[in-house]
């Protein structure tokens, strides 16, 4: 199953700006730093430097992608915070300092990204980048505690540390994630980091227990420790590339599947697909949280799925120009279809009351904020259409402005309005 | 549960007993106690955690092997049964009282044997030392092996007692493949028991938390995959709409395509890529217009040219769904003919994929055995009839005497009976068993819910296989020729 990208937005991939050349530079350093002073030291211990290497090396090979675009290394991550957080192999102490530490993880990611290299899969240099730099956190805390024997022997004293630190680790990855998201998807920062440690947690807690069971575990049963407890975590890896998987497929085929209506000449083509990419801007600049937006794009991508139910097409399948009434029955049907999937009725929902002005008259309670953006987008796109003309954007956000009054949500509105300014500023 | 067998409640009654007697006779003295409540603990965690197998779906899993089996190590023969014990004390929803007092009667009488096992190879009671290592894992195995092997007795047991009453789980054949994983489990019972030493009662939490995760990871994949399976067939079900009589078309012909590919054998992610392609194989008819695909008279040639692209309009939307390649093709090619007279591309023999040949032999099946604008359905001998003869010409012979023997083992349910079960039974089907089992570890046995004294989730959502078809009275009216949609 290609997993194929998820995120709608269409910001170039490649293209590393300022905060994402930053981190990846402080990176940089940090390895340079590392080696040179390895180097300079010698290597201690150079088996288990190996085995760890190779660790970091196998699972950087075997990264996966986690829902929402985001790439995460669980083994690689769990066998370096495991070599940090090394405290005895077999009987003897490990004795490595911080900066092998990260020279020995730089280099076992860096070989691990070759394979995915040379088969034309560049690695995503920002997220390995703030792997490194979690790990050296920990690292230049506990290798030093570690090596003047400043804390105890005994699990009690050893273990609350370690449990911070790979706290810590979880942390940090996650904040540097939330900057470089914030910056490239302009969403707000609080939203994204929470976003962020909400993915993350999971597998996070799984590398962690594992780091720390590797760590713990090489003292008793030397280096096949470092096997023996990457088993687990190779299951949850295909688990969750199984589950990335299916809910990609999932959105790529709602996004197909929306395509019918055009087919059917029901609605011109692209509509579905502009008018759920611009309510997903709307809904991420009003600071919407990832669950969310992912039920918003599902009924903006569905939200048209109503009108298979009329025998003639509207002409031009713009809904602006039809009746309430007619709207109302369009998106009441819409609802049905979703909700017989029983898996959605949230998405089904929002597709339901998007034909609701947002100050209603008669009915009580106003319509969820998605559907108050799905009505504003469809809206715009209906006059609009795939136009990029900035100065008919500008008229069309105008006109909406008018019936702020009572049909659209004003904040939703100004956010829409924000957007095409910031796009005829950047350019189509 | 007053229709159980009054053999099986004297069963019930014995294993209980015995359990409790195993653990009467003690001794309990040099039981480390502190070990015994953590692991108890942790078994009642385990147990919370049990999950219905989707096999068997009277029985349910969880991973209570890992802490019973460390307990065997830690603790002895007594302490693991004392352990085993705290399976009452996990927290569930489904099975009755009399149900956790087997399934704890089960594992304590389990544990307490599997104990005696490692004393009787001579393992070193205790927390293991370093040195204790190599020596340790022989009768470790011989233990594991004797708490799996009596485990899967003792169910077993009951299940014949208490089953046989035609459900499917009567039959339960508590395959291979689960006592595999069941010793893959027991592994973890080892390396909690190797690890006391660093790591104190720390251990076992460390340990499962992976685990735990892995199993979430199944789960979130299951629900998606059932979510998706129900969004596919609402959307399938709403461009339907268009032309009352295909109803149910897409559904079916997918049901179709699955028991043409499970008879011949085909893979796991095939299956399921076929079963997608069923449903989604009519998309393109939303661009053919509905005058046309109503009609009841013959069409005009720019009628008939407007059918002949729908195939193709089908891939234009379904190109971009992450699918196999295998599928898309079978989308593409559902109206190809053998003998090469089909549309889109006139392809012929081994030159149509093999998922448009078995597409197309379960289309025109469903096409001919439901109600058409212009005819009555026919019953499915008649049906089955013509696809014979159209054998070699029209369809693929191989597919077609595959999907006759699936029918004739596990009957068809027609059009009139299956909008409401064929949603059940797609649900049901949504997550085959092997599909998880090979994603996991998917746990130890753990429970078994008595068949027949309660409904669970699981039996709502079982298939009632096995129903006759039931449309002799179907009214028949002279064949002709095969439709052309």
């Amino acid at each position: 199953m290609a997993a194929r990208r998820h995120e709608p937005t269409g910001f170039p991939r490649q293209v590393l700006d300022s905060g994402q050349s930053l981190l990846v530079i402080f990176a940089g350093v940090l390895l340079i730093a590392g080696v040179a002073q390895t180097a300079a030291l010698g290597v201690r211990d150079v088996r288990t430097a190996l085995a760890f290497g190779g660790l970091i090396a196998f699972g950087e090979l075997l990264r996966l992608n986690l829902p929402g675009d985001r790439e995460a290394a669980p083994i690689a991550m769990a066998g370096a915070l495991a070599y940090a957080l090394l405290m005895k192999v077999g009987p003897s102490a490990a004795q490595h300092g911080p900066e092998q530490v990260v020279a020995v993880a730089a280099i076992g990611m860096l070989i691990g990204a070759l394979p995915h290299l040379a088969v034309g899969r560049p690695a995503r240099l920002s997220a390995m980048a703030a792997r490194l730099v979690a790990v050296a956190c920990v690292a230049a805390v506990f290798r030093p505690l570690a090596n003047h024997s400043l804390i105890g022997t005994a699990w009690w004293s050893e273990l609350p540390v370690m449990l911070s630190l790979v706290v810590l680790a979880w942390l940090v990855e996650a904040v540097i994630a939330a900057l470089i998201r914030t910056d490239l998807l302009r969403g707000r920062f609080g939203v994204t980091l929470l976003d962020e440690l909400r993915v993350q947690l999971p597998l996070g807690a799984a590398v962690g227990a594992s780091a720390l069971l590797i760590a713990f575990a090489a003292e008793v049963m030397g280096l096949a420790a470092v096997a023996v407890f990457t088993v687990p975590l190779l299951v949850t890896q295909v688990a969750l590339r199984r589950y990335t998987g299916i809910r990609a497929t999932y959105l790529q085929t709602v996004r197909a599947l929306a395509r019918v209506t055009e087919i059917g000449g029901y609605v011109e083509t692209g509509h579905s697909a502009r008018v759920s990419k611009l309510a997903v801007s709307i809904g991420r600049e009003l600071g919407m949280p990832e669950p969310a937006l992912l039920e918003l794009e599902y009924a903006a991508l569905m939200h048209d799925i109503g009108q298979l139910s009329l025998r003639d097409p509207i002409p031009g399948g713009a809904t602006v120009l039809v009746v309430r009434e007619e709207q109302r029955r369009i998106a009441e049907y819409g609802a049905e279809v979703i909700q017989e999937a029983r898996v959605l009725d949230t998405v089904a929902d929002i597709v339901r009351r998007q034909s609701d002005p947002c100050r209603p008259a008669e009915r009580g309670e106003e319509p969820p904020l998605s559907s108050r953006i799905i009505r504003a987008a469809n809206a715009f796109d209906d006059l609009v259409g795939s136009s990029v003309e900035p100065s008919r954007a500008a008229a069309a956000v105008q006109r909406l402005r008018l019936d702020t009054a009572s049909e659209y949500d004003p904040q939703v509105v100004e956010a829409l309005s924000r957007l095409i300014s910031r796009r005829s500023v950047l350019g189509p | 549960m007053g229709k159980l067998p009054r053999i099986a409640w004297l069963y019930i009654g014995a294993v209980i007993a015995a359990a409790a007697v195993a653990v009467a006779r003690g001794p309990f003295s040099g039981v480390n106690w502190a070990q015994v409540a953590a692991l108890g603990l942790l078994l009642a965690a385990c147990e919370s955690t049990a999950t219905l197998l989707s096999s068997h779906r009277s029985i349910s899993w969880s991973p209570n092997t890992i802490p019973c089996l460390a307990a065997v190590i830690l603790v002895g023969p007594v302490g693991a049964a004392l352990v085993a014990c705290c399976t009452l004390l996990g927290v569930r929803r489904g099975p009755s009282l009399a149900q956790r007092l087997f399934n704890t009667g089960m594992f304590t009488l389990s544990a307490y044997l599997a104990g005696r096992t490692f004393l009787l190879f001579g393992g070193p009671l205790g927390t293991p030392a370093n040195n204790s290592f190599p020596a340790i894992i022989a009768p470790f195995a011989g233990a594991a092996v004797a708490f799996v092997v009596i485990n899967f007795s003792l169910l077993r047991g009951v299940l014949l007692l208490a089953g046989g009453a035609g459900t499917q789980s009567g039959r339960v054949g508590l395959d291979f493949k689960v006592l595999l994983t069941d010793l893959g489990y027991a592994v973890f019972g080892v390396l909690i028991a190797a690890l006391w030493r660093v790591l104190g009662p720390f251990t076992p939490v460390l340990v499962i938390i992976p685990l735990m995760v892995a199993r979430w990871a199944v789960a979130q994949f299951a629900a998606q995959q059932r979510a998706y399976e129900a969004t596919v067939s609402a959307l399938c079900q709403a461009v339907e709409t268009k032309d009352f009589y295909t109803r149910g078309h897409s559904e079916r012909v997918s049901r179709g395509s699955v028991m043409i590919a499970r008879e011949i054998a085909m893979r796991a992610e095939r299956v399921e890529a076929i079963r997608y392609a069923g449903m989604l194989h009519d998309v393109g008819k939303l661009g053919v217009p509905t005058s046309v695909l109503q009609k009841t008279g013959s069409l005009t040639d720019d009628e008939y040219a407007a059918i002949q692209l729908h195939p193709m309009r089908g891939l234009d939307i379904v190109r971009e769904i992450g699918f196999l390649d295998e599928a898309l093709a079978g989308i593409m090619h559902h109206h190809e003919r053998i003998d090469g007279r089909g549309y889109p591309m006139g392809l012929a023999g081994d030159e149509i994929p093999e998922f448009a040949r078995v597409l197309a032999v379960a289309d025109a099946f469903d096409a001919m055995t439901s109600t058409r604008s212009y005819r009555g359905a026919r019953p499915v001998p008649e049906a089955v009839a013509e696809l014979r003869k159209w054998a070699g010409t029209q369809f693929d012979p191989a597919f077609v005497d595959a999907f006759v023997t699936a029918i004739e083992r596990d009957g068809w349910r027609a059009p009139e009976a299956a909008s409401a079960s064929a949603d059940q039974a797609a649900a049901a089907d949504a997550v085959p068993a092997d599909t998880i089992a090979d994603g996991s570890l998917s746990g130890s046995l753990a429970s078994v819910t008595l068949l027949s004294a309660e409904v669970l989730p699981g039996d709502l959502l079982s298939d009632p296989v096995g129903d006759p078809p039931d449309e002799l009275d179907a009214p028949t009216e002279p064949l002709r020729a095969i439709e052309s949609i």
